[in-house]
C-alpha cells in the first residue's frame, strides 16, 4: 500500500500522462464526464459519470473496415491499428464489474471481438472506492463491494490522502512510473475507511432489492408475468437506458456510401427500438411490450442463465437517473418480485 | 388537489363514464414519478400522485391511448393542453375517446436543479409552504421551490388551458414570460460564436432518442433517422454533421408545431438545451408572421401552412444577415 497527498494528484496525473493518455472524471454541463488529462483538468467529486465507463472499451461508434470502389476493383481496407496505451483512473467498482460482463461477451464468448480486446489490452484501469454512494446505487445487490473494487490499481481517497494498491502488472508498472510522489504506508486507515464505506452502502435505500423469484426456474413465469403490460404502457422506447447502461452491449453494423466506396461501421443499438435486428423476415418484437421486456428478461434472466448467474447488472443507476418517465430495473424487478415501491 | 383528482377520477371509472385514466405514478424516491394508466379504484388509491415533480406530458400518450377500447380520463396541465390541443389539430388523436379534465400548475420542481445544489442521496422532499424539505442519506435540507423549478416553469407562457372538459382548481390566463431572452442572446452573437456554442452543447448528444420520442410535435409513425428507406437512418452521429443534422432537421420538422412545452429539455440525459432551438423558431415565426403559438388556439391558422399576403419575402433572409 502507498499513499500520497491529495494536494500532489495533478503531480499524479501529469506524470502518468507523460507516458500515456490519462482519462479522469470532471465536472461538465452534463455531469461528470471522462475527459483527457491536460493541465488545468480537476478531478469531479461526484459519486459517478453520467456515461458509463465502456465507452473506453466499446464506443458508440466504431470504424469496422472500408471497401474501396474503383470500377469493378474492390479493395477492402482493414483499417485496425493497435491502440495507443491509456489510463482510465476513478472507475467506480460497478463499472469495473461491468468490464467483466462485456469481457464474458466480447473476450470469453468466441469469437473474440477483436477491436474490444485491442483496447481493453491497452487500458489500465484504476479504479477508486466509493466514498459518497448515491439513493440509486445498488450495486451491493449484485455482489459488488463498492469499499475494495480491483482494476489495475485500487485507490482510496480518505481526507488529505490518497492511498494507492497496485493489484496486477500493469498496475505496478504504473506505480512505479509515478514512484517518487508515493510512500509506503499501512493499511489500517484503509480498512477502517472499507468497513466505513460498507456501513454507507448498507443505509442506500434500494440495497435489498430482491431478485430470487426472476430467474431461469421462473422464466416462463417471469416471461408471462401481467406486469410487463403495466409497466410497458409509459415507456417511450427512446434507448435512454441502454445507452447510459455500462453493461448494454447491443450493436448495429452499418455502411456509409463515400466518395471511394463504402464504409462499414458499427454503433450502439437498443432493444427497445422498432428496427432492432430488422430482419428480411420482419422484426422479432413486434410491440413495444414485447421490446420493453427484452431488456430487463435479458438482465436478470437470459443473461444469467448463460453466465453463470451473473447477472447483467450492475446497479449503477444510471436508467434510474436518466429514464425521461423514470421507469427502470428496479421498479421492474419489484413488479415481478410482487414488491411495492416504497 | 390531489384528492379531489384521485376522488373525481374514481367518480368517472364508477360511473362508466371512461374506463381508464391517464395519470401519474409514485416511485421509489418522491422525484421519480411515472406516467401510468389506471384501471381501477384500488390501483389509483394506492399509486395515483400529483405534486411538484408530474412534469411528464401525458398528451403525447393519447395517440396511442385514444384508439383503444372505451374512454379515457387524462389530467392535463395548462402547457400540456396545448400538446394535445396541436395533436388534434394535426388529427392525431381521437377526440370523443377522452375525457380532459384540466388542473392548475404553478410549475414543477427539477430534480437535477436539486442535485446542482449539491443535494445528493436524497430520498424524500416534503412541501413545507413555498420550499421543499428534502431528506438524503447525508442529512436533511430546505430549499425554496422557485430555486429548483425547472427552467421552463420560471418562464412559463400561460396558465390557461388549451382544451379541456372540466377544470379542477383556478384557470388562470396566458402570461407575460420571458422565454424569449436567451435566444435574443444567441442572436446578438456572431455567426461564429453561435456556431461553437451549439457545437459545444450538441456535441454532447448521445442519440439516445429521448427529446425525439417524449416530443408531442415528434409523431411520426415511423421517423426518417429510424427508417432504413429514407436514406438518413442514422442511429448514431458519426461525425459533428450528423450530430449538428439530427437537431436540425427534428427542430424544422416541429416548427411551426412546438408548443414550447419543454418536454425535450427535460428528459435529455446530456443536458442539452434543446428548448432553445425550438424557440428560435417560435420567436422567428412571431416576427414573420405576428404572435403565434402553436397550440394556444386550436381554430386559428398555422402561419407555416397559410398563406397571406402580408407573409414575408424570402429576401427577410438577406435583411436578417443570413448571407454572411
Ligand atoms: S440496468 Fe441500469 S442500474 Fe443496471 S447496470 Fe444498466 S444502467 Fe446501471
Ligand atoms: S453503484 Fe456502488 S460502486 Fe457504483 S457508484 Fe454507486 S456505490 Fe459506487
Ligand atoms: S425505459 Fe425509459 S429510458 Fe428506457 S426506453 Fe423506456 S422510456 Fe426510454
Ligand atoms: S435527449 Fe439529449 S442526448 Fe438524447 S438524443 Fe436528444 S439531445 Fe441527444
Amino acid at each position: 500500500m502507498k499513499k500520497m497527498q491529495a494536494a500532489n494528484l495533478n503531480d499524479f496525473f501529469r506524470a502518468a500522462a507523460a507516458a500515456e493518455t490519462v482519462y479522469l472524471p470532471v465536472d461538465s454541463a452534463d455531469g461528470a464526464r471522462f475527459m483527457k488529462y491536460e493541465d488545468g483538468v480537476t478531478l469531479s467529486m461526484a459519486c459517478n459519470t453520467t456515461r458509463s465507463a465502456k465507452d473506453f472499451f466499446f464506443p458508440q461508434v466504431e470504424n469496422l473496415v472500408d471497401f474501396k470502389v474503383d470500377g469493378k476493383k474492390i479493395e477492402v481496407i482493414d483499417g485496425r491499428e493497435e491502440v495507443e496505451d491509456f489510463v482510465i483512473f476513478g472507475v467506480r467498482a460497478c463499472d469495473l464489474a461491468s468490464f467483466e460482463i462485456l469481457d464474458r461477451v466480447y473476450l470469453n464468448t468466441p469469437p473474440v471481438d477483436s477491436y474490444y480486446k485491442n483496447r481493453r489490452e491497452h487500458g489500465t484501469v484504476i479504479t477508486l472506492a466509493c466514498g459518497r454512494p448515491q439513493e440509486t446505487c445498488f450495486c451491493k445487490v449484485f455482489g459488488i463491494d463498492a469499499a475494495d473494487p480491483a482494476g489495475d490499481v485500487t485507490c482510496w481517497m480518505l481526507g488529505d490522502d490518497i492511498y494507492f494498491r497496485a493489484n496486477t502488472e500493469k498496475g505496478e508498472k504504473l506505480i512505479a512510473a509515478c514512484g517518487s510522489l508515493l510512500t509506503d504506508v499501512d493499511e489500517a486507515p484503509v480498512e477502517n475507511a472499507k468497513t466505513a464505506i460498507r456501513a454507507m452502502v448498507d443505509k442506500l435505500p434500494i440495497k435489498d432489492l430482491k431478485l430470487d423469484k426472476i430467474s431461469e426456474r421462473h422464466l416462463l413465469e417471469n416471461f408471462n408475468s401481467s406486469v410487463w403490460k403495466d409497466l410497458y404502457e409509459s415507456c417511450i422506447g427512446c434507448g435512454t437506458c441502454t445507452f447510459v447502461c455500462p453493461t448494454c452491449q447491443c450493436f448495429d453494423v452499418r455502411e456509409f456510401k463515400t466518395n471511394e466506396g463504402v464504409k462499414r461501421f458499427r454503433c450502439w443499438d437498443s432493444c427497445m427500438y422498432s428496427d432492432f435486428t430488422k430482419m428480411a423476415a420482419g422484426n422479432n418484437r413486434l410491440s413495444q411490450l414485447e421490446r420493453f421486456r427484452q431488456r430487463f428478461m435479458h438482465k436478470l434472466v437470459y443473461f444469467p442463465a448463460n453466465n453463470d448467474g451473473v447477472y447483467s447488472c450492475v446497479g449503477c443507476g444510471r436508467c434510474l437517473k436518466s429514464c425521461p418517465i423514470s421507469m427502470n430495473i428496479v421498479k421492474v424487478a419489484k413488479a415481478l418480485g410482487g414488491e411495492a415501491n416504497e | 388537489m390531489q384528492e379531489a383528482m384521485k376522488a373525481r377520477a374514481k367518480e368517472l371509472l364508477a360511473d362508466g363514464s371512461v374506463n381508464r385514466v391517464a395519470g401519474w405514478k409514485i416511485g421509489e424516491f418522491s422525484y421519480d414519478i411515472t406516467p401510468a394508466i389506471f384501471e381501477t379504484a384500488e390501483e389509483i388509491d394506492r399509486d395515483f400522485v400529483y405534486d411538484d415533480f408530474c412534469g411528464a406530458n401525458l398528451s403525447k400518450y393519447l395517440i396511442s391511448q385514444s384508439r383503444k377500447e372505451g374512454k379515457i380520463l387524462v389530467f392535463l396541465k395548462p402547457c400540456d393542453s396545448y400538446s394535445f390541443a396541436q395533436l388534434l389539430k394535426e388529427h392525431r388523436i381521437i377526440r370523443e375517446n377522452v375525457y380532459i379534465i384540466g388542473i392548475e400548475c404553478y410549475g414543477k420542481a427539477d430534480i437535477n436543479k436539486i442535485r446542482e445544489k449539491g443535494i445528493d442521496g436524497v430520498l424524500g422532499i416534503k412541501e413545507s409552504g413555498s420550499s421543499f424539505v428534502i431528506d438524503s442519506i447525508y442529512g436533511e435540507a430546505t430549499v425554496p421551490k422557485m430555486d429548483v423549478y425547472a427552467e421552463r416553469c420560471l418562464v412559463c407562457k400561460s396558465k390557461k388551458h388549451a382544451v379541456y372538459d372540466e377544470l379542477i382548481g383556478e384557470e388562470g390566463d396566458v402570461v407575460p414570460s420571458s422565454r424569449f431572452d436567451k435566444v435574443a442572446e444567441l442572436e446578438a452573437m456572431t455567426p461564429d460564436e453561435r456556431f461553437e456554442f451549439w457545437r459545444g452543447e450538441l456535441s454532447r448528444c448521445i442519440r439516445c432518442n429521448a427529446c425525439r420520442n417524449v416530443c408531442p410535435a415528434c409523431s411520426c409513425e415511423n421517423c426518417v433517422f429510424d427508417n432504413p428507406n429514407s436514406g438518413i437512418a442514422n442511429k448514431a452521429a458519426a461525425d459533428s454533421f450528423e450530430e449538428n443534422m439530427f437537431h436540425i432537421i427534428r427542430a424544422f420538422h416541429v416548427a411551426g408545431r412546438c408548443t414550447d412545452c419543454g418536454e425535450c429539455s427535460r428528459v435529455c440525459p446530456q443536458n442539452i438545451p434543446l428548448h432553445l432551438l425550438n424557440r428560435k423558431f417560435i420567436k422567428d415565426i412571431n416576427e414573420f408572421y405576428g404572435e403565434y403559438q402553436a397550440g394556444e388556439n386550436p381554430d386559428e391558422k398555422a402561419p407555416l401552412t397559410n398563406f397571406t399576403f402580408d407573409d414575408c419575402e424570402p429576401s427577410i433572409v438577406y435583411k436578417r444577415g443570413g448571407n454572411q
